[in-house]
């Protein structure tokens, strides 16, 4: 989709500064985004990627949409830090209304509070093919029960006790 | 000198904090971490009276470590991975699916290898698992008012 190097805009929509630091050290020569023709600009009109930090809040919301809207057809949305990702500790607080992903499409994640400079520049390799994500859901299932499954229905009552007569092993 | 990141790995500290673990096998389904997480990230879904499922999700996780604090069977760790970047937010989540035992006195869920399955073990119980029957509830106990004010038990008449 994009042919070589990746302009990025910083839009922090109500964060703590947090993941802006870390952004910025990815931009550092010791981190060196520049290498993979990352250049950071001032205006959404000029970028293709847009970098969110912080999370989507009331006051800065249509702006946010605004910058969204702004940026040239082409275009990617990286929600760095968990405020992006989910809306972060005071996601139910009045002035959030959750992650960035309410106002407008994500397309990668970082999470992380705040991520670290490797993580960032990760997810940045991640998007632009480098590497494979490393990340997959894990779910842990039993197979089946120990137990006989009763249901109610199936409760006869004797005497003090009420026995379940059906069984059945799932 | 720049760091060679994405073809060379990087280590981290010692005491970095990344994304937690469930061992499901350590697990006893207590929902203490659920209790003390501050971004209330992990879930406890009661699907029926066996099964209790936990559920993290990941997307609002601050990596404060204090659910791997307050477990009282460390069976969640912090580990090193902080390499967790994503193009769909689904990936972040762990469920663990736990089979979880009655109480016959409150109706409320444990895990079996507990103080109350090893007192079952050693013949405190009120069923006949001998005749392969499952005692749902006794009467005797039951119509009585609750052991706890908070605890309801289903009844189901």
């Amino acid at each position: 989709m994009f042919g070589r190097s990746l302009w990025v805009f910083h839009a922090n929509s109500g964060g703590c500064n947090g993941c802006d630091i870390e952004v910025l050290n990815v931009l550092t020569p010791y981190y060196d985004a520049e290498r993979f023709g990352i250049k950071l600009v001032g205006s959404p009109r000029h970028a293709d990627v847009m970098l969110c930090q912080g999370p989507a809040m009331r006051s800065t919301a249509k702006a946010l949409q605004r910058a969204y809207e702004a940026m040239p057809a082409p275009k990617l949305v990286f929600a760095i830090g968990s405020c992006a990702c989910g809306g972060g500790l005071w996601f139910d607080s009045y002035t959030v209304l959750g992650p960035v992903e309410k106002l407008i499409p994500v397309n990668f994640y970082i999470p992380g509070c705040p991520p670290r400079p490797e993580a960032i520049l990760y997810g940045v390799a991640v998007a632009l093919g480098l590497v494979d994500k490393k990340t997959a859901p894990v779910r842990f299932k039993q197979l089946e029960l120990p137990i006989p499954r009763y249901h109610p229905g199936d409760l006869r009552g004797q005497d003090e006790m009420v026995v379940y007569e059906k069984l059945e092993k799932v | 000198m720049t760091l060679p990141y994405p073809a060379q790995a990087q280590p981290v500290p010692e005491r970095f904090r990344g994304r937690p673990i469930f061992d499901a096998a350590k697990c006893i389904g207590c929902a203490g971490c659920a209790n003390n997480c501050p971004a209330r990230e992990i879930l406890v879904y009661d699907v029926c009276q066996e099964i209790r499922i936990l559920k993290y999700l990941g997307r609002r996780c601050t990596y404060c470590g204090r659910c791997a604090d307050v477990c009282p069977e460390k069976a969640i760790t912090m580990s090193h991975e902080f390499e967790n970047a994503t193009d769909s937010i689904g990936d972040l989540q762990q469920s663990i699916e736990l089979f979880m035992s009655t109480c016959q006195r409150c109706g409320r869920c444990f895990k079996e290898p507990s103080p109350l399955e090893q007192l079952k073990l050693k013949g405190y119980r009120l069923d006949d698992l001998g005749n392969e029957r499952w005692v749902y509830r006794s009467k005797a106990y039951l119509d009585e008012e609750a052991a706890a004010d908070d605890v309801r038990i289903e009844l189901d008449e």
